[in-house]
């Protein structure tokens, strides 16, 4: 279980969460939506402690993380897996040797066995005989799928997917959220999705939280987000430019 | 005293809101480095040596051809301009061994080396640190396991503290090669002088241009690596980084050599 508690971080004069409390059970699949620079990223990264909140407590399984030591926390790390914006495959090795990179470094496979393993986490997400392939050889879709292998390979009990549908055609889109609701059918990870793409956050979610000026403004199922009354909720899942939520839109 | 005589003037006021930010901007910079240096340090046992040979070939081998054009003319023009002013001054040219031999290993060889691997290797080093910044694969690297301090900072920096002073011996005579070329069939020095006034040259001179370059190695390694992991803002950010490495390597390595010279003179080395 993850368990955010009035966690507070800035970047220089920017407050861009100011309080965000939330609660993610194991088992579950749950997705944060919110606009753009709400701090969405923010709390993925918090979670597996690649930033350090200024205020309040982040407890992975009980225990609290933004104090801990660097050993301890590669420790917490261990369990989780990251599935970054733009993939954030490592350019200089093969597609291969990237799904393979985090199981040589951790030692936790035989080495022997890490090519075959390489080879069905890939088929895992429809991928074959891209193994030797350079990243930059893929397109996006396959990027963003090598992205996934890349994390499940780790045998994560925490898979934290960052914007997994940004940027691809709305059918890749959707093929990424089957894979998202296939894995964790498979694997049965506790997944934290980051979106705003309303039609995947609906799909692949048991909850939806939204983030909204820094706080988490509601959780709820899908059903009853779709269902809401909540003027800030009905606004962003009907995707409207009239609403109490005001993007700031400078003119140039 | 009274409240009133204790605040600060408008004139202090001004000048402490100028120099403040920049002030705490260097401080905090200065810290991050430190830190940075003992973590690289630190991580200096357990490198990766495929990986450490792999950065050498890219330091060493792929910097020789560009190191050794540069030490060939420089020692070219430096016994041409000290045998052509020479010969003015004392109506034959004199001492041309002795001039290239000490600049060249002594100042030369180390500071031209260092400045051409500055703009080379460190280039390299801040854009593709920078890129993966941006771009989340250092923190990728944190997701799975791996230190990147250790992964990218000590291959680097091992690599340079080798191959920069091996570069520096091959730019050293190299350059007095090319200083031997000129001096013979351009000034007419017979070939046995010049060799005998370089072959006055003691260890002492060696080690003291030796020194100074592994020192210029760890500047160029650390402040390009620095300058990558604290990258920000995508391309125009690679690209700032990329500069400042390259112009902050180019200067602590001027600046630096001065006091080293002045350090390794005072302990009557070279």
């Amino acid at each position: 279980m993850i368990r955010l508690v009035n966690v507070h971080r800035s970047f220089g004069p920017n407050h861009v969460l100011r309080g965000c409390s939330l609660d993610i059970r194991d088992g579950e699949t749950l997705t944060i939506i919110g606009g753009s620079g709400t701090g969405k990223s923010v709390t993925l990264k918090l979670m597996v402690g690649l930033l350090k909140p200024n205020r309040g407590e982040i407890f992975v399984d009980d225990q609290e993380i933004s104090h801990l030591s660097e050993d301890a926390l590669s420790q917490v790390q261990e369990k989780f897996a990251y599935v970054f914006q733009g993939g954030a495959l490592f350019d200089s090795l093969t597609v291969g040797q990237n799904v393979a990179f985090g199981l040589y470094n951790l030692k936790k496979m035989d080495r022997d066995k890490i090519p075959d393993y390489v080879r069905e986490r890939l088929a895992l997400v429809g991928l074959t005989g891209v193994e030797q392939l350079k990243p930059a050889e893929l397109s996006g879709g396959m990027r963003k799928r090598v992205a996934i292998a890349r994390a499940i390979a780790m045998a994560p009990k925490y898979l934290l997917y960052d914007e997994p549908t940004t940027g691809l055609d709305p059918i890749m889109s959707d093929v990424i959220n089957d894979l998202i609701v296939g894995l964790q059918k498979k694997l049965g990870v506790t997944a934290v999705v980051v979106t705003h793409d309303m039609k995947s956050a609906f799909k692949v979610s048991n909850r939806i939280a939204m983030l909204y000026e820094g706080k988490i403004v509601g959780v709820d199922t899908p059903e009853a987000i779709r269902n809401s009354k909540d003027p800030l909720v009905q606004q962003f899942i009907s995707g409207s430019a009239e609403g109490p939520i005001k993007m700031k839109v400078r003119a140039f | 005293m009274n409240r009133t005589e204790l605040r600060p003037s408008a004139f202090e006021q001004r000048l402490l809101k100028w120099l403040g930010g920049p002030l705490i901007n260097l401080s905090e910079s200065l810290g991050r480095i430190a830190i940075l240096t003992r973590q690289t340090i630190a991580w200096v046992k357990s490198a990766d040596r495929p990986t450490v040979f792999a950065q050498m070939v890219s330091v060493g081998a792929d910097s020789l051809p560009v190191t050794v054009l540069t030490s060939l003319f420089t020692g070219m023009v430096l016994a041409l301009q000290t045998g052509v002013s020479f010969r003015r001054v004392f109506n034959e040219p004199i001492y041309v061994g002795t001039v290239v031999g000490l600049s060249l290993t002594k100042e030369l060889g180390p500071v031209l080396t260092a400045v051409v691997i500055a703009g080379r290797v460190g280039a390299a080093i801040a854009a593709e640190l920078g890129t993966m910044k941006v771009t989340e694969q250092i923190d990728a690297l944190y997701t799975l396991g791996t230190n990147p301090i250790k992964y990218l900072a000590v291959p680097r920096l091992i690599a340079c503290l080798i191959c920069i002073p091996i570069l520096t011996l091959i730019a050293d005579f190299v350059g007095i090669a090319g200083g031997l070329m000129v001096a013979v069939y351009r000034l007419g020095i017979p070939q046995a002088t010049y060799v005998n006034e370089i072959q006055a040259l003691t260890w002492k001179e060696g080690t003291h241009g030796l020194a100074k370059s592994v020192v210029f190695a760890a500047i160029i390694a650390l402040i390009s690596c620095y300058k990558g992991f604290t990258c920000e803002g995508g391309a125009e950010g690679v690209g700032k980084a990329t500069t400042s490495a390259v112009v902050i390597s180019m200067v602590l390595v001027l600046v630096c050599d001065y006091f080293l010279s002045a350090l390794l003179v005072s302990f009557g080395i070279g």
